[in-house]
């Protein structure tokens, strides 16, 4: 029993890893911008299936296995980097003003662009790379098998990612920015922040993190037409149960889930699609605002 | 001038909508056409388009040299392609559509088996001659009878028994066995049709774990770590694209497949994808009597042709779906030249067609097979075990057995799931004698 | 609101009816559009209050599946759309009674979550519902009358016209009357409402439940039209199309939702037979379009179009 515990946190943990990637950037997206960005899976998917391309392209060319590895971390960025921007100007920019359900379709309509330009360049057949997986090699608890990826550097980066963050957002000029853009973004402006760019930039950041997430998971799974909208849905209830905008709420959600999910696979099986969903219905009924969050002022 | 202002306002929009639309087309019965008109419906979103492309793609190589080769009784083919991802109501309003207005002649239905399920008794409505191509499930002819719908492969029930007799026959000692399903209707069926012949031929297997994974799942590693604890016999799956690519990569790389015996009834279209990493001794279907490498067919022209020209225009080995489409299509056509030759010569009628489709038996790429009076077909079941050789970067199939159809599919008239409950160890015996891999 | 809206739905009627004639196909689309108009209608009553449900395609299935599941035992029309609204209509008050707490997002996602869970059950009670493989409906009968395809076709045709046409009114009726009113005041300044001693609570529940039934109504509807459900009804895509369709209506008037079903459902059947690779991406960027360019939808157009003329004359 305690074995079995044991390995259910095991493989909860790899998993959380990876839905805590994509769900802060989704909520830190949230947070500044206050649009959610249902286009945030696809960004993951795009992240999957660059750093499959490129993997396969140095895994058949690099003498040196281990090459695999920053290989995603470069994708990710090159994702992010080049889609981030071009989707905050020329269209997240343009729907600030409006309505919150007008900026949410906005991103709905470019998911479902999205959804067709991918199958249009990566086609339909499923893509798979694991030289990333190959190149750390196996590990063996007690009797079990394990990958090293999925049990050392999934939470590893997982854990990097929240740590820096938290750093980056207390201790920088730039996060401290970022901050007093989410708490208030009059009184921000009006003490001279450049929200523009402050969007602009969390947006980029928050398309990378999507992007590296897709990257971290593609080397364990394929990826398939629709990838990206199994994780949309999923990082939704994270980041409503986190509460908006909170990154260590995202973090303990992701957990929760991830060792919900784990659990409800060795114990109730049945029950495991719909884990997500309890925890959330289960968190808004005692903390209507999310584990972290708090109500907003809202003014007569 | 408000009235006509407005009116115009509509038409306008109305107009560009409706046109090309509102152009009937009297298809009359026993003239011959100018060409004959396909209708076909596929996936080509979703997750599922891992077939539905393959199976589109199959379609249009054929067609094309079908047409080269003076199409169907002087007839040249052309197809209309539709979706089936958007769902039941988009699928029936599109089927309307082919049919009433895109003046199709023949319904070529389907991958999901909820969509076949929709179409069946449409066709049945509007007089559409149809072709359930891909779909699996054994209700539709079980439960119903239809006069305008036939299936040009086999069903669930074959292609769950002849992996157990294979299995029966090459490790016959099993104990213990683990199921991991996808979480939806074919995950469970093929899990019922299993579980009750194996309780039928080999009474007393301890199954240790019942694991329906979500369907779309990316993860499995909560699964292989509870299989690897639990240590069953054999692991029976019969997942397909991404999620068997995916499943087969983590178990591979926790060495799963060192300690249990895999049963694996699709994973002949993952092979090209997941190469060698899917080791050798894997019990391996196709869906019935096809493969690239057939052992009767191989090096049949036909067979090869139809390899060469898919490989150079696609880049793909060929999979099951591209030769269920290929039946389909070449059942098609020797039911129409078979009703023309009896029609003495003239076009037959959509009701001649599907009364020679009944009871017809007709040559595909790898074989031939025939089509029973309920409308069902009855297909071969080729099994076989993986093994690596040098000619190819992905596990071919040894030791191939082809199940004929008396041993694996239920007759007219009895449901197939209580059928696979009268089974008995002696089918295990009847099989052919298992044909080795040749270079 | 104050606009005349009898000619351009007795326009739209006409239009409907003849396309209708002229290519025979078009009368099961429009039916579904209509019978999805419905629960866009639903739909539209939360935009007012500022609220977007993200899964009310789960009072769609809910309604659906009522009728799959007591077309065995009760056979005609009249009795299965009254329990599909029913059904949907408790369903509704229990989630409701739940989600009305909740604004905005959290609103949002609440529904979604609560739609997400229904469509796993429905996948997860195999045995009762068949999966995917879905429930197959045998053709109704309509007051006592059993009907061929095609007589059976013209009826639901009408039958969902006439429900568009007096839920329509009755939407209408609603969102002018004071509760209606109130809705627009939980968007802007809900503590308002609240010190004039109006609950916004219950504002809001009466609205999702009245939205709850007309998506249930629409999802009966789609059932005795297709004669086939699956748990696709329920999932979150689903949801999000109704929310589309909304936007691409507009939420200016009633015929909105009707308006934007329609032609969704065109451009749909159109993107799917010129491009069946790339249909989504044709739906995506027309809807791009929309909010950029005309964010209050086609109903918008058609408003500024006719006030453009009213101004000169």
């Amino acid at each position: 029993m305690t074995l079995l515990l044991l390995l259910a946190v095991l493989d909860g943990l790899a998993y959380a890893a990876l839905v805590f990637m994509v769900a802060v950037g989704l909520t830190l997206v949230f947070g500044v911008l206050r649009v959610l960005n249902v286009a945030h899976g696809s960004f993951f998917a795009i992240g999957g299936y660059v750093a499959a391309t490129l993997g396969g392209a140095v895994a058949t060319t690099a003498a040196a296995p281990w090459l695999a590895l920053p290989v995603l971390l470069v994708s990710a960025i090159l994702v992010g980097g080049l889609l981030g921007p071009v989707v905050e100007k020329l269209l997240l920019s343009r729907i600030y003003v409006k309505d919150h359900v007008l900026q949410l379709l906005v991103t709905f309509a470019l998911f479902m662009i999205l959804e067709d330009v991918q199958k249009l360049i990566w086609g339909v057949q499923p893509i798979f790379q694991d030289a990333a997986v190959k190149a750390l090699g196996p590990v063996e608890v007690g009797d079990i098998v394990y990958t090293r990826y999925q049990l050392f550097l999934l939470p590893a980066v997982a854990a990097t990612t929240l740590l820096g963050l938290m750093w980056f957002l207390r201790r920088t000029l730039t996060g401290r920015v970022i901050v007093a853009v989410t708490q208030d973004r009059e009184a921000a402006t009006a003490m001279g922040i450049d929200a523009a760019r402050v969007y602009m930039l969390t947006f980029t950041f928050g398309t990378m993190l999507a992007a590296l997430g897709g990257a971290l998971a593609s080397p364990t799974s394929s990826l398939v037409p629709g990838a990206g909208v199994n994780m949309i849905v999923l990082s939704f209830a994270v980041v409503a149960t986190a509460g908006l905008g909170q990154i260590e709420g995202a973090a303990l959600t992701a957990l929760l889930i991830g060792l919900g999910r784990s659990v409800a696979v060795y114990f109730a099986p049945e029950f495991e699609v719909v884990i997500p969903y309890l925890i959330m219905v289960a968190v808004l009924l005692v903390r209507p605002y999310g584990l972290f969050g708090s109500p907003e002022l809202r003014r007569v | 001038m408000r009235i006509t202002r407005r009116a115009a306002l509509q038409a306008t929009i109305a107009a560009p909508l409706a046109s090309p639309f509102i152009l009937p087309r009297n298809a009359i019965a026993q003239q011959r056409p100018n060409e004959l008109r396909l209708g076909i419906s596929t996936f080509l979103s979703g997750p599922a388009s891992v077939f539905g492309v393959p199976g589109r793609n199959a379609a249009d190589l054929l067609i094309e040299q079908f047409n080269a080769a003076g199409g169907i009784g002087g007839v040249p083919m052309r197809s209309v392609v539709i979706d089936e991802a958007p769902g039941v109501d988009f699928l029936l309003g599109e089927c309307r559509r082919l049919a009433q207005n895109e003046g199709v002649d023949m319904m070529l239905a389907s991958i999901s088996s909820g969509s076949c399920l929709a179409v069946a008794p449409l066709a049945e409505q509007l007089r559409m001659p149809t072709i359930l191509w891909d779909c699996g499930t054994q209700r539709i002819f079980e439960e119903n009878s239809f006069k305008y719908a036939v299936r040009t492969q086999a069903n669930a029930v074959p292609e769950i028994v002849a992996p157990l007799l294979y299995l029966m026959r090459t490790r016959p000692d099993f104990r213990t066995l683990a199921v991991v399903n996808q979480d939806y209707a074919w995950g469970r069926d093929s899990w019922a049709i299993w579980k009750a012949a194996m309780d039928a031929i080999k009474p007393g297997v301890r199954v240790v774990a019942e694991l329906f994974p979500r369907f779309g799942a990316t993860d499995f590693s909560t699964e292989i770590t509870r299989l690897q604890a639990l240590r069953p016999d054999v692991i029976f799956s019969t997942s397909w694209g991404g999620e068997l690519d995916t499943f087969v990569r983590q178990a591979a790389e926790r060495r799963l497949f060192e300690r249990s015996t895999f049963v694996l009834p699709l994973a002949e279209s993952s092979l090209e994808r997941v190469g060698k990493t899917l080791p050798a001794g894997v019990i391996v279907g196709s869906r019935g009597d096809h493969w690239f490498l057939h052992p009767t067919a191989r090096d049949t022209p036909i067979l090869k042709n139809f390899t060469e020209a898919y490989r150079r225009r696609f880049n793909q080995y060929p999979i099951y779906p591209t030769f269920h489409m290929a039946q389909a299509l070449y059942g098609m056509k020797a039911a129409y030249e078979k009703a023309i030759a009896a029609n003495g010569g003239r076009w037959p009628s959509r009701e001649q067609v599907m009364d020679t489709m009944r009871g017809l038996e007709f040559a595909h790429l790898t074989g031939t097979m025939k089509i029973r009076d309920d409308g069902q077909g009855l297909e071969p079941m080729l099994m076989g075990v993986t093994r690596h050789v040098n000619e190819y970067p992905f596990p071919v199939l040894d030791q191939m057995i082809l199940y004929p159809p008396e041993l694996t599919m239920n007759p007219i008239g009895t449901k197939g799931l209580d059928w696979v409950r009268l089974l008995t160890p002696a089918a295990v015996q009847r099989a052919p004698a298992p044909i080795a891999y040749r270079a | 609101m104050g606009r005349n809206l009898t000619l351009p739905t007795v326009l739209g009627i006409a239009l409907l009816f003849g396309l209708s004639f002229l290519a025979p196909w078009l009368k099961f689309v429009f039916t579904i559009a209509l019978a999805k108009g419905l629960a866009v209608l639903g739909i539209l009553l939360l935009l007012r209050a500022g609220q977007v449900s993200f899964g009310h395609a789960l009072y769609v299935a809910v309604g659906a599946y009522t009728v799959a599941f007591t077309r065995p035992v009760a056979g005609d029309v009249l009795i299965l759309l009254p329990l599909a609204v029913l059904a949907a209509g408790t369903v509704g008050v229990l989630v409701g009674l739940f989600v009305t707490r909740y604004r905005d997002i959290f609103f949002g996602m609440l529904n979604l979550a609560f739609s997400m869970v229904f469509y796993s059950l429905l996948e997860k009670l195999y045995a009762y519902t068949k999966g995917t493989d879905g429930i197959t409906v045998v053709r109704p009968s309509i007051a006592g009358v059993m009907l061929e395809r095609v007589p059976y076709e013209w009826t639901m045709l009408c039958l969902a016209l006439t429900l568009a046409v007096g839920l329509g009114l009755l939407a209408r009726v609603f969102l002018a009357s004071p509760l209606g009113q109130a809705l627009p005041a939980i968007k802007t300044r809900e503590t308002r409402l609240e010190f004039a001693g109006i609950s916004a609570k219950r504002v809001l529940l009466v609205s999702y439940v009245a939205s709850a039934m007309l998506a249930g109504l629409g999802g009966g509807l789609i059932a005795m039209t297709t004669l086939h459900v699956t748990p696709l009804l329920a999932y979150w895509t689903h949801s999000g199309e109704l929310v589309f369709i909304a936007i691409l209506g507009g939420g200016g008037a009633v015929l909105g939702p009707f308006l934007g079903a329609v032609v969704f459902e065109l451009v749909r059947v159109y993107a799917a037979a010129a491009f069946p690779d790339a249909w989504q991406m044709i739906l995506g960027a027309v809807l791009l379009a929309i909010i950029l360019f005309a964010s209050r939808g086609l109903w918008g157009i058609y408003e500024d179009l006719t006030a453009k003329r009213g101004v000169r004359s």
